[in-house]
């Protein structure tokens, strides 16, 4: 499967020397768009074009109802702030998001060694919708003196297996990353699980990473 | 680490927890005195604790003389008395508040005055359990991870009353048993639980607005997170009942809406979807191996 990258800017899903933005083919003769950093064209000629996702919705890009958006996909690697992306691809589908244009943009993914999870068009996809309100809590009991941040991510290591722990995992990617990833979730769901907790918004206030 | 321990009492011995929790002790060199209500449950955990430390044998980790002298370190009983030389005792009992104060009372009235209480609770308040004990400051939480005698964490949290004298040598001995404590305050699901029960609920909350399967859901927390296990994998493991349970246990106190059960989670109970033990939960299972979701 072909494909022909349009970019404006940097993309947290592949960042500059990442080796899947040198695959990248002649616009005529992709089989597959992917568009990042950028509005997507409607192009039924595509089996599917795809949109990088950070924070928004694909249906801020498409009109969900839209005949010209069944190929239209949105994506997103996953990556934990600054740290190096994931192999990890969320790709997200709208109701109207034809199979064929599905199993398109699966296998150009996967051609490159990614792995594929294909998640429905809401706020967050499956990881931020899960990590955000977790590393919240964490860094809630943190100032609730609940237990020392090491202790937190010890338990978590030790008791669950995990390769780190909640507090060196968020703060690593950044704070204010995750500020802004956090808030943008709290905007939309309005609950008080996504709301940013005092250390990221002091982050994000201070400039912080 | 030195301690002054040197015999260590285990209530509910022949349980799940208990069971591990003695051999987590008789292994570093305690004598240990298992409790339990009743003798056949007892006699069962002794074939268990035997083929455990055969195993360690064959797997060369201990010599068959050093596996002879642990097991001498064990004593079983149904009698509370025998564990009036103890200088610690942890409850792995029932998670019943009532029975675990009781406990407390009658082990204040059999042991010495400076005995240290533990308890191996996961949803109960160390506090509450210790105001069944004529001295709470001698009480103190000691969250062992299932299974005891293969995990080497342990949740310490100091009661209100808990003194200072008690909890630090509570906190070594768990070090001269080669466990690695850390200390949380005494709150609800201490630190394990009070992020993994409510993550839990956010992923079958997740399945139920439809944002992904089971599987995709794995698989997003294992590739992107690196995890072993994804949350719904996790679930069926530990059972869908008990997610209730620990919904049910939390909820209630700190009245966060991720601790809350999901609608979805309870009908798959209803539905007697308990997991891996009923043959299927969010994945279906055919002895060990997974079919997929
Ligand atoms: N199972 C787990 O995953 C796990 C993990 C960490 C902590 N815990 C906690 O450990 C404790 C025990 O859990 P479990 O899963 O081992 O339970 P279990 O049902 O396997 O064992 C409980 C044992 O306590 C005995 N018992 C009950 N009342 C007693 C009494 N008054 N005196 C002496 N023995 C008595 C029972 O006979 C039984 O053998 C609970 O507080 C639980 O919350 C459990």
């Amino acid at each position: 499967m072909r494909y022909a990258i349009q970019k404006k800017g940097d993309s947290r899903s592949f960042p500059p020397g990442d080796i899947f933005l040198a695959g990248t083919v002649a616009a005529d003769d992709a089989d597959v768009a992917l568009y990042l950093g950028l509005p997507p064209v409607a192009d039924l000629r595509k089996k599917a074009v795809l949109v990088e996702l950070t924070t928004e919705c694909l249906a801020e890009h498409v009109d969900e109802a839209d005949a010209a958006s069944t190929n239209v996909l949105g994506f997103a690697r996953y990556r934990n702030g600054e740290d190096a992306p994931s192999k990890l691809v969320e790709l997200v589908r709208l109701p109207v998001t034809e199979a064929a244009a599905v199993d398109a943009a699966k296998a150009v993914f996967e051609a490159a060694g990614f792995t594929v999870v294909v998640c429905a068009d809401q706020p967050g996809r499956i990881l931020d919708r899960l990590l955000r309100p977790k590393y919240n809590a964490a860094l809630r009991f943190l100032d609730e003196g609940l237990a020392t941040a090491q202790d937190m991510d010890t338990t978590c290591k030790l008791g669950l297996g995990y390769p780190d722990g909640p507090i060196e995992r968020v703060t690593r990617g950044g704070l204010r990353h995750h500020h802004d990833v956090t808030r943008a979730l709290f905007e939309t769901y309005g609950t008080a699980a996504y709301a940013p907790p005092r250390l990221a918004v002091a982050a994000a206030k201070r400039g912080a990473r | 680490m030195s301690t002054a321990i040197k015999t260590v009492g285990v209530c509910g011995a022949a349980g799940t927890m208990g069971a591990g929790i003695a051999i987590v002790a008789a292994r570093s060199g305690f004598n240990v005195v298992c409790y339990d209500t009743a003798e056949a449950p007892l006699a069962k955990t002794v074939k268990q604790t035997e083929g455990f430390f055969q195993k360690s044998v064959e797997r060369g980790k201990m010599t068959e003389a050093d596996r002879d002298a642990v097991l001498a370190r064990f004593e079983r009983t149904t009698d509370i008395v025998r564990l009036a030389a103890c200088d610690l005792v942890i409850e792995a009992v029932f998670e019943n508040l009532e029975v675990k104060r009781n406990l407390l009372a009658q082990l204040a009235a059999v042991c010495r005055p400076d005995t240290i209480f533990g308890s191996n609770t996961s949803t109960l308040s160390i506090t509450e359990i210790a105001s069944g004990c004529p001295h709470p400051e001698r009480v103190v939480g000691m969250h062992f991870c299932l299974p005891a005698q293969l995990m080497k964490l342990v949740e310490m949290s100091p009661g209100i009353l808990t003194s200072d004298a008690v909890f630090k040598a509570a906190w070594d001995w768990t070090l001269a048993c080669g466990q690695i404590p850390v200390q949380t305050q005494d709150k609800p699901g201490f630190i394990l639980n009070a992020l993994l029960v409510p993550f839990n609920n956010d992923a079958i909350r997740a399945i139920e607005a439809g944002v992904a399967d089971a599987k995709g859901i794995d698989t997003a927390i294992k590739v992107g997170l690196g995890y072993k296990m994804g949350p719904l994998e996790l679930i069926d493991l530990i059972g869908l009942d008990t997610q209730v349970r620990l919904c049910e246990a939390f909820y209630p106190i700190t009245l966060d809406p991720r601790a809350a059960c999901p609608p979805l989670l309870r009908r798959m109970v209803a539905a007697g979807l308990l997991g891996r033990k009923s043959g299927r939960g969010f994945y279906t299972y055919d002895g060990n191996a997974m079919f997929g979701a």
